[in-house]
């Protein structure tokens, strides 16, 4: 559909897995000056310059999975590695945090102000670096160039087609049921009450008016929900209250990150349906892919530097639990498995793996988990 | 279940529209898959924008919009019988390229929409598969977001179809050999989602939750209503009865009756009653008959279409 919505999508679920991170390296622990280097490493990486000059280029969406793919490559742009379980939670959080959002998000309009709010947050997540600042700083000029003047019409398709994208994903996460935002089928909860869009008015008044355009008559009726007025509209500036919280930073310490796996039936039909067909589209995806990753420069980091491994679960044990329960169909890597049977694809595809594997770092360096390091290298 | 709602559809002659739908690409398009939009399964490379039988005296199609064209099948989806493909390289670079809405009009033409504004009349023959494009309108500045027509036996000459855009704009046209412009209402208050045609009204459903009711000959407006409280996706009308179903993002479908006095001239609408459906952002809604005793609605994420009867 509108060929505007892949930075949205993109700059958003990289927001959410940043919140995600922080979260996690401080429950873990992680020395203030490593965790520090590793979402300034990730941050600067995401909002590289010939990066996002391909991702502005108007363009259709691709695969969750193709898509996983370059946030997998983003997650590993530091020092810090994380293992298959622990990535398919955090592309299950990311994903179902910023489904959220874009269903919630009262104009299509505001879709723009959750980004903006995200790019606020990453902006302090940014210690000491004045070059990646400006590098986010020039990601909000593009957007404000961009999107400023898109009509109504235009940014309703853009949600459209982000919502037609998150169809049929019904994660369950623990944070959002606990904060009976999502109910246990899976589904977000539709508030009926509070403030109407900014635009919009308090549903209930009807006006008649006669052939000349003067007001005969007003009558008043009882819509069913409880809405009032906004008080005011968000900012679309570069700084500025956004008013709306739908995209700012949910998790702390005291609510940690966690989900539940669910795969409902239907969910899991329609997913096997999904992995099944033949994807015409596989080649293309994988030259988007390959484009689109040329633009993420991965520093090599030095052999000294030590990594280390970070854990979405609250112990490994669960991890490995995880990692041995994940539903197959729920598995991302599927769609590999396929394209590997195709020559032609393949060749393509370890290619873009080959590239990968540059950017992994030495493995005698890693503390911890080598084994489970062999495991990403083998995906 | 779906399925069964779809014959359902099929055998009252009327359409569902269902914005997050999707469905296979070009020319592929099976009856099963016609069975999947309904379960809205997103599975391939072109969305459905909207499905909706058109009827004519003489016979009755199914048409789809999408990204990649118009198709019109046999009322019960069994054959194509046209195709008419979508060029992507008229419209400026990072503009989407689809079509939206569809109406049936006069004796033997189908209107379809599109991104760039457009509205392309096409020609039914009694049967068979010649069907042609008649004409063009070009007098809308956004994207065609619905089309409606009226059907009823009337006087000659008066305006029986009326389009909508994204900025708000509406057009009423008099159908013929060649379409006539009748009155063009200038945008103002956002998108104008969702159109119908009733007794010479344009009942018109806006993405800031208004529904507003235009003289369809002056343009002049008659009713202004706070109706919902967020995004109209749909309205339609029970022409025997005069209600207006509307359905929005706000979870809440409406019904509410439209009267027209001739003599006096009045245009009144009256709100009926208000349904919740739980946590569902509705994006189709249709009267299930004539009168409106009955309605079905489905939403973003629902696999079910969600039937309403009047007791």
């Amino acid at each position: 559909m509108s060929t505007r919505t892949l930075p949205l999508l993109f700059l958003n679920l990289g927001g959410e897995m940043l919140y995600i991170l922080d979260q996690r390296l401080r429950a873990q622990s992680i020395p203030g000056e490593k965790a520090r280097k590793v979402m300034n490493d990730i941050i600067a990486t995401m909002f590289n310059k010939k990066f996002m000059e391909e991702l502005f280029k108007p363009q259709e969406l691709y695969s969750k999975k193709a898509l996983r793919t370059v946030y997998d490559r983003l997650a590993h742009a530091s020092i810090m590695r994380l293992n298959q379980a622990s990535m398919d939670k955090l592309y299950d959080l990311m994903t179902m945090a910023f489904k959220y959002q874009v269903l919630l998000c009262p104009r299509p309009k505001d879709i723009l102000l959750v980004t903006f709010n995200h790019l606020d947050a990453i902006k302090d997540f940014i210690l000491d670096s004045p070059s990646i600042l400006n590098q986010v700083d020039e990601t909000f000029r593009q957007l404000i160039d961009t999107y400023g003047s898109l009509s109504d019409g235009e940014f309703q398709l853009i949600r459209q087609t982000l919502l037609i994208f998150f169809q049929d994903m019904h994660i369950r996460v623990s944070i959002f049921l606990k904060d009976k935002v999502q109910n246990s089928n899976g589904r977000f909860v539709l508030p009926t009450s509070g403030p109407v869009p900014w635009g919009t008015e308090v549903p209930g008044l009807i006006r008649i008016f006669n052939s000349k355009g003067d007001e005969i008559k007003r009558t008043e009726f009882v819509h069913g929900g409880n809405y009032l007025l906004p008080l005011r509209e968000g900012s679309f500036d570069l700084y500025g209250d956004r008013v709306i919280k739908l995209g700012t930073n949910m998790y702390s310490i005291s609510r940690p990150v966690e989900t539940h796996m669910s795969g409902t039936a239907k969910n899991t039909a329609s997913r096997i349906k999904e992995n099944a067909a033949p994807n015409p589209l596989a080649k293309e995806e994988l030259n988007f892919l390959a484009r689109l990753m040329g633009g993420l420069e991965i520093k090599k980091p030095l052999g000294t530097e030590a990594g280390f491994r970070l854990n979405l679960f609250t112990t490994d044990e669960e991890e490995e639990y995880a990692a041995l329960t994940r539903p197959e169909e729920l598995s991302y890597q599927v769609v590999s498995i396929q394209a590997d049977q195709d020559q032609e694809r393949n060749e393509e595809l370890s290619r873009i793996m080959e590239e990968f594997e540059v950017a992994e770092q030495p493995r005698q360096s890693t503390s911890k988990g080598a084994d489970l390091l062999a495991m990403m290298d083998e995906l | 279940l779906p399925a069964k709602q779809l014959t359902h559809f099929a055998t009252v002659h009327s359409g569902t529209v269902n914005m997050v739908s999707a469905s296979a690409d070009g020319l592929s398009l099976s009856h099963r898959q016609l069975q999947a939009k309904e379960g809205s399964l997103s599975v391939s490379t072109s969305f459905v924008t909207q499905a909706a039988w058109c009827v004519l005296p003489s016979r009755i199609l199914l048409v789809l919009t999408s990204q990649k064209g118009i198709q019109m099948y046999e009322a019960d989806g069994s054959i194509m019988v046209y195709w008419h493909a979508l060029d992507a390289s008229e419209s400026s670079p990072g503009q989407a390229v689809f079509a939206r809405g569809i109406a049936a009009s006069g004796q033997r033409f189908v209107c379809v929409g599109t991104s760039l504004g457009h509205v392309l009349v096409f020609d039914i023959p009694g049967k068979g598969t010649n069907i042609t494009l008649s004409e063009v309108l070009e007098e809308h500045q956004g994207a065609v977001t619905d089309i409606a027509a009226e059907l009823r036996e009337q006087p000659e000459g008066s305006i029986d179809l009326v389009t909508a855009d994204d900025s708000g704009g509406l057009c009423a046209w008099r159908s013929g050999e060649e379409f006539q412009l009748v009155s063009k209402i200038p945008a103002s208050g956002g998108s104008c989602s969702s159109v119908r045609l009733w007794n010479g009204v344009i009942v018109a459903g806006y993405g800031s939750g208004q529904i507003r009711l235009y003289e369809a000959a002056s343009g002049t407006l008659r009713a202004e209503v706070a109706a919902h409280a967020r995004w109209i996706y749909a309205l339609d009308v029970a022409p025997l009865s005069g209600k207006l179903l509307s359905g929005a993002e706000d979870s809440f479908v409406a019904v509410w009756r439209l009267t027209c006095n001739p003599d006096t001239e009045g245009i009144e609408i009256r709100h009926c009653q208000t349904e919740c459906v739980m946590d569902t952002q509705i994006c189709g809604a249709r009267f299930c008959d004539p009168e409106g005793r009955t309605f079905a609605v489905t939403g973003y994420d629902l696999s079910e279409i969600i039937r309403y009867a009047q007791l």
